[in-house]
């Protein structure tokens, strides 16, 4: 799949996801649409992950550390095959296996509960020290929001995945610029991250995270890197792809309407 | 005689043949809590996660998702309460199976004071869905509950404290998730206690005997899922006293007053436990000042009897 593939597949992902959340009348369309090019590349070129064996003990691993994000890793999920794409429109619903955020007891493909920030990323390293200890080959990959690492959580996560040196672990961080109270820097300053990440030990690398062949140069760089956890700045756009919802804190957590679900539609270009 | 942390510790290795996934990790405490008999001996299956009990508890939880089998280690306090919501939901939600075992826990961590003395591990992780709670009394029965734990799929919190104790047990004792053990027998009232209120209420029955009053004892170490079975029995001697070194609200005095209560013929319950913070003081000296002693359990049941 070149780039140009990719990105018309995770503008689909992206309607899908916006859909979901049109049905489900709740949501978080803002930071799904900020991951959706980074899903797309995870799933659709980069990750070991059998639809029909979903809990196949090789294969590679995904957190969604911003859980509440989760409508497009569902619509990634259902086009790869892990459920029928028609239970993204029970999303959220009573009766769906898709809750509100991601849960691992019940949604095919989902391979950890998030959705309480912090802790996702601390997963990974637990599935990655896992492959470590048990000899496996498998690579963990997780993506950890901007305001999520605001946690202290977070920052206790990056020592053990340095003292531990899970080279299988890469962090990506979706940096959005904007959070529920407002941006980054009003809600609480999060600058200086390379600086930050360089100084914990970890390979750090800074990509445009809509950028199809800077993101696969990263994984490629994560990759060859055998004695470190790599994590890579992101630099995204909130609400991607949808020109209304691009850079507007109000669509952090809210539902479109049936006229904004139809706009997003024609410039997402979906058929 | 050795204390049930220590226990813990054996026990880590006892079961290691049994379970080749087990990983054990700690926060800076081996020493403490005596995970460092595991290390030593397992230095491939132990994993030191530092001061970050929060991080520790979602990496245990990460480790479960790929088969291992973690036990997490640490300060009752800081595995109950610190990262209480970890365990809630990247541990019970998912239901993995990951086991917690907190040491310390209660007054009877003494000197070290307040801030240590967990007084509401109990509350918290019998409140969090699909959780087993277990506090064993003695080191056997620490021994037993641990292998328990290891054998048994989910979450599982284990409480132990930080006092060598008196074994209770024989070495063929069998315990079971659900059970309880009735050590003596008597018909005029029941006294239900856990961890080192046991071996209290033991001898407050010793007692009473020579007031002519007939007191059954049982450790109920099986806090979630509670032995029903051995409330109903307890009933049926017409009064209850409960025992613990924890907060009277949301440990065993509580559930055992929401068990008796759901019966046809319930009967008084009084539950002795805290009810405040605790201080530094030795164990002994901390039991006698916030009630939950030998004398107290006595008083109780005398004053409940008239």
């Amino acid at each position: 799949m070149d780039s140009n593939e990719l990105k018309n597949l995770a503008n689909k992902l992206r309607y899908m996801a916006l859909e979901a959340i049109f049905c489900a009348g709740s949501g978080h369309p803002g930071g799904a649409l900020s991951s959706a090019d980074l899903i797309t590349y995870l799933y659709f070129k980069e990750m070991r992950v059998d639809t029909q064996n979903p809990h196949d003990p090789d294969r590679d691993r995904f957190v969604f550390s911003k859980g509440h994000a989760c409508p497009i890793l569902y619509a990634a999920l259902a086009e790869k095959g892990f459920f029928p794409k028609d239970e993204l429109k029970k999303l959220r619903h009573i009766d769906s296996f898709l809750q509100g955020h991601p849960d691992l007891k019940h949604t095919p493909g989902i391979d950890m509960s998030t959705g309480s920030l912090g802790q996702g990323i601390s997963a990974a390293c637990g599935i990655a020290m896992a492959g470590k200890k048990q000899h496996k080959n498998y690579r963990v990959y997780t993506i950890v929001g901007d305001g999520e690492i605001q946690e202290g959580q977070f920052w206790e996560a990056l020592n053990f995945a340095h003292k531990y040196e899970l080279a299988n672990l890469m962090i990506i961080l979706d940096y959005n610029g904007l959070q529920i109270d407002g941006t980054n820097e009003e809600v609480m300053n999060i600058d200086h991250l390379k600086e930050r990440f360089s100084s914990f030990g970890l390979n750090t690398l800074e990509i445009d995270g809509h950028n199809f062949a800077e993101i696969e140069q990263a994984f490629r760089q994560a990759k060859n890197c055998k004695d470190r956890a790599t994590i890579v700045i992101a630099h995204t756009v909130k609400g991607k792809g949808v020109s209304f919802m691009e850079n507007q804190v109000g669509w952090h957590g809210k539902a479109p309407t049936q006229d904004e679900l139809n706009r997003a539609k024609a410039e997402l270009e979906v058929a | 005689m050795i204390a049930n942390r220590e226990a813990y510790g054996n026990a880590l290795v006892a079961i290691e043949p049994e379970h080749k996934n087990l990983v054990v990790l700690d926060a800076d405490l081996a020493a403490a809590t005596y995970t460092k008999i595991f290390r030593d001996k397992f230095p491939d299956k132990f994993i030191e996660c530092g001061i970050a009990e929060s991080n520790m508890m979602t990496v245990a939880a990460g480790l479960a998702t790929a088969g291992m089998l973690p036990f997490v280690s640490t300060f009752a306090v800081f595995a109950s309460l610190r990262a209480a919501e970890q365990f809630r939901n990247s541990v019970c939600y998912p239901h993995l199976n990951v086991k917690v075992v907190g040491t310390h826990a209660g007054l009877e961590c003494g000197a070290d004071g307040a801030t240590h003395q967990v007084l509401e591990d109990l509350a918290v992780m019998t409140s969090i869905a699909g959780n087993t709670v277990l506090v064993p009394a003695t080191p056997i029965a620490t021994r037993e509950l641990i292998k328990l734990a290891a054998d048994y799929v989910g979450p599982c919190y284990l409480r132990v404290g930080r006092d060598k104790v008196n074994e209770l047990y024989s070495e063929t004792t069998s315990f079971k998730i659900g059970g309880s053990h009735k050590l003596r027998d008597g018909k005029d009232v029941a006294i239900l206690a856990i961890g080192s209120r046991v071996e209290a209420s033991v001898k407050a029955a010793e007692l009473l005997k020579e007031k002519g009053i007939n007191a059954s004892v049982y450790d109920m170490y099986s806090i979630k899922p509670i032995d029903k079975a051995a409330i109903k029995e307890a009933v049926a001697t017409g009064h209850i006293v409960t025992v613990e070194d924890h907060s009277v609200y949301g440990g065993l005095g509580s559930i055992v007053c929401q068990e008796v209560c759901a019966l046809n013929k319930p009967c008084p319950v009084s539950v002795i436990g805290v009810n405040s913070f605790g201080r530094s003081g030795s164990a002994k000296e901390l039991f006698t000042l916030f009630n939950i002693d030998v004398e107290d359990i006595v008083n109780a049941v005398l004053k409940q009897l008239n």
